[in-house]
């Protein structure tokens, strides 16, 4: 058999119910792969050697005995280190967390334990989950497995890195303005936003509660399918947890894009968009027409103010979701006369400038007599953008637009220039306003070699049509490239 | 429309203990970003309703039933100072 760290979880579930393989020994494989990467890509802040090690031969037993709890168990998964875990450090990238072992496992990772996963250890990302690149992480960038000069997009770098390379079978990310979908497409892997709602943010480390939603990275299309079925589902600890009958996500996998109308939003699929990215994205429009889908423009004007909404409304949320981070309960300390003092300095030297700046930028905006032109305006703005969606999906089943303007830039690149790196979020940023599911999918890459995906966004809890016309696009697409490191004779 | 920002007051409020340099050079990146975030004033939003939740949902309650939470010793373990069971901090208050 090939090295089982390049099997998709599918492939992986039957070699596990099969002679084939053990939870063990696909660890093992995917150990070694990330022995051979780490050093070019740090995609991992933590592997928790003995935990997955332990789960693994839990898994074996429990395939032994008959105790069959789907297609996740003995599965290596790795965790954003935004998602806390019990007794494992956790420190969502920032010095402000160096050495905190959470008292709690997040939801998602009860779930995932609970299916008999693995979980193989904490991935990159950037501090707090605030960037595009995994540049602004307190413990140094992770790179792209596909060209090492530069970056795995962000915030969940790390996750997209891990799995393009083969040191987990799949990853879960967390998605507020593009963070699983963008770094997928960066990384050539599958990378999903669902419905606000449907997954628990109980455990998440909050960033804008608004906005916030963890998701699948993997793949295939189907592995996505595998991994949401494992980690959505109400959650009576999580608040904003979606109560009403979820359908099957599933349901429609395989149906095709026959007779479906395929909306492309023009707002989306012009500024900064890199010509092969643009010609990529229209490549896949005449095989979707192709094989029975109708292709429609749309227009959705208030999209192109959504960068705007969101660099006031994220920022506001997260003002409020940082200040427990004061050095009074966990977390670094630094010394002060007064409370205030203490919690001055600590807040200074444990956040980085990304951090600071976005804690400035929400204050600011919710402050008295400014909150009505700022964050109150927004909030009206994210009121359009939520409309012109309804009215776009009166006349298209699904909206479609490339994933990311451009594929994997340099490292350094846009570092100096806060508004460059925001702009690579313009397509995603806009279901994250809205709280509708999208999924990125890799169908090619450019001409030095860089993947490109491709989005596809659906009407909030229409899950199984995102999925389907997913599925149809990575039929269409037939991309099987993977990058030089995802091998098993060592660094290229 | 150039954006003044009082810096040093958004910093106190923050809880942000920054240099005065450091204020400095964020002030204006502050500014810079402000103004592109700022185009939301140009979109009409007479009678629009503000957005802050894209569930429409209301009264997400759980029945008032005492459970275990979380363990204290374990959570006392990460303090950065305690004593007796407390959390302890320096002084709010400076002396006079």
């Amino acid at each position: 058999m090939s090295d089982p760290a390049d099997l998709t979880i599918a492939e992986a579930a039957t070699a596990l119910r099969s002679d084939d393989l053990t939870a063990v020994e696909l660890l093992a494989a995917v150990r070694r792969r990330a022995t051979m990467t780490e050093a070019n890509i740090h995609a991992y802040l933590t592997i928790d050697a003995e935990g997955a090690e332990a789960s693994a031969r839990a898994a074996d037993d429990a395939f032994a005995s008959g105790d069959d709890r789907g297609p996740l168990q003995g599965i290596p998964i790795a965790l954003k280190d935004n998602m806390v875990t019990r007794g494992l450090e956790t420190t969502a990238s920032s010095q402000i967390l160096a050495g905190w072992h959470p008292p709690y496992d997040a939801t998602v990772v009860t779930r995932l334990r609970d299916a008999g996963a693995v979980i193989v250890g904490k991935t990159n990302l950037d501090e707090f989950a605030m960037g595009s690149s995994t540049e602004n992480s307190a413990y140094g960038t992770s790179r792209n497995p596909w060209d090492p000069e530069r970056v795995p997009g962000g915030s969940s770098g790390g996750s997209a890195a891990a799995v393009a390379v083969g040191s987990a079978l799949a990853a879960l990310g967390s998605d507020t303005g593009g963070s699983v979908r963008q770094p997928a497409s960066l990384c050539g892997v599958v990378g999903m936003k669902p419905t606000y709602g449907l997954v628990s943010r109980y455990g998440l480390i909050a960033f804008a509660s608004s906005l916030d939603q963890i998701g699948p990275i993997t793949r295939t299309v189907a592995d996505a399918l595998a991994v949401l079925q494992g980690i959505s589902g109400h959650d009576p600890e999580d608040a904003t947890s979606y109560r009403g009958e979820l359908p099957d996500f599933g349901s429609q996998i395989d149906r095709g894009v026959e007779g479906l109308k395929i909306g492309v939003v023009s707002e989306l699929s012009a500024e900064g968009t890199e010509p092969a990215v643009g010609a990529e994205f229209r490549t896949m429009l005449e095989r979707l027409e192709g094989a029975g889908a109708e292709i429609k423009e749309l227009s959705l004007p208030s999209t192109a103010y959504a960068l705007s909404a969101y660099y006031l409304i994220a920022p506001a949320e997260c003002s409020a979701n940082l200040a427990r981070f004061d050095g009074v309960r966990f977390g670094l300390r630094l010394d002060g006369e007064t409370v205030e003092e203490m919690m001055g300095a600590t807040r200074a030297a444990g956040f980085g400038p990304e951090v600071i700046r976005r804690i400035l930028l929400g204050t600011y905006a919710l402050s008295a007599g400014y909150y009505d032109a700022f964050y109150g305006q927004a909030q009206k703005v994210r009121t359009l953008v939520i409309d012109d969606f309804k009215q776009a999906y009166e006349q298209a089943d699904v909206l479609v637009t490339p994933t990311s303007p451009t594929t994997a830039f340099k490292v350094g690149e846009r570092t100096d220039d806060p508004l460059a790196m925001y702009l690579s979020d313009l397509c995603t940023i806009p279901s994250n306003l809205s709280g509708d599911p999208g999924i990125s999918v890799p169908t090619g890459v450019d001409d030095a070699g860089l993947p490109i995906g491709f989005q596809v966004l659906a009407p909030a809890l229409a899950e199984p049509l995102m999925f389907r016309v997913a599925k149809a696009v990575e039929d269409l697409a037939g991309f099987d490239a993977r990058p030089a490191l995802a091998s098993s004779e060592g660094a290229a | 429309m150039p954006i003044d920002i009082d810096i040093a007051k958004v910093a106190r409020l923050a809880r942000l203990g920054l240099s005065a340099e450091e204020l400095a050079a964020y002030g204006s990146q502050l500014e810079g970003i402000l103004e592109h975030a700022a185009r939301v004033q140009a979109l009409p939003t007479e009678g629009v309703e503000p957005t802050a939740h894209p569930l429409p949902m209301v009264n997400a309650h759980r029945s008032d039933e005492v459970e275990p939470t979380l363990d204290r010793d374990e959570v006392l373990a990460q303090a950065p100072d305690h004593v007796d069971g407390f959390f302890r901090v320096p002084a709010f208050l400076e002396d006079e």
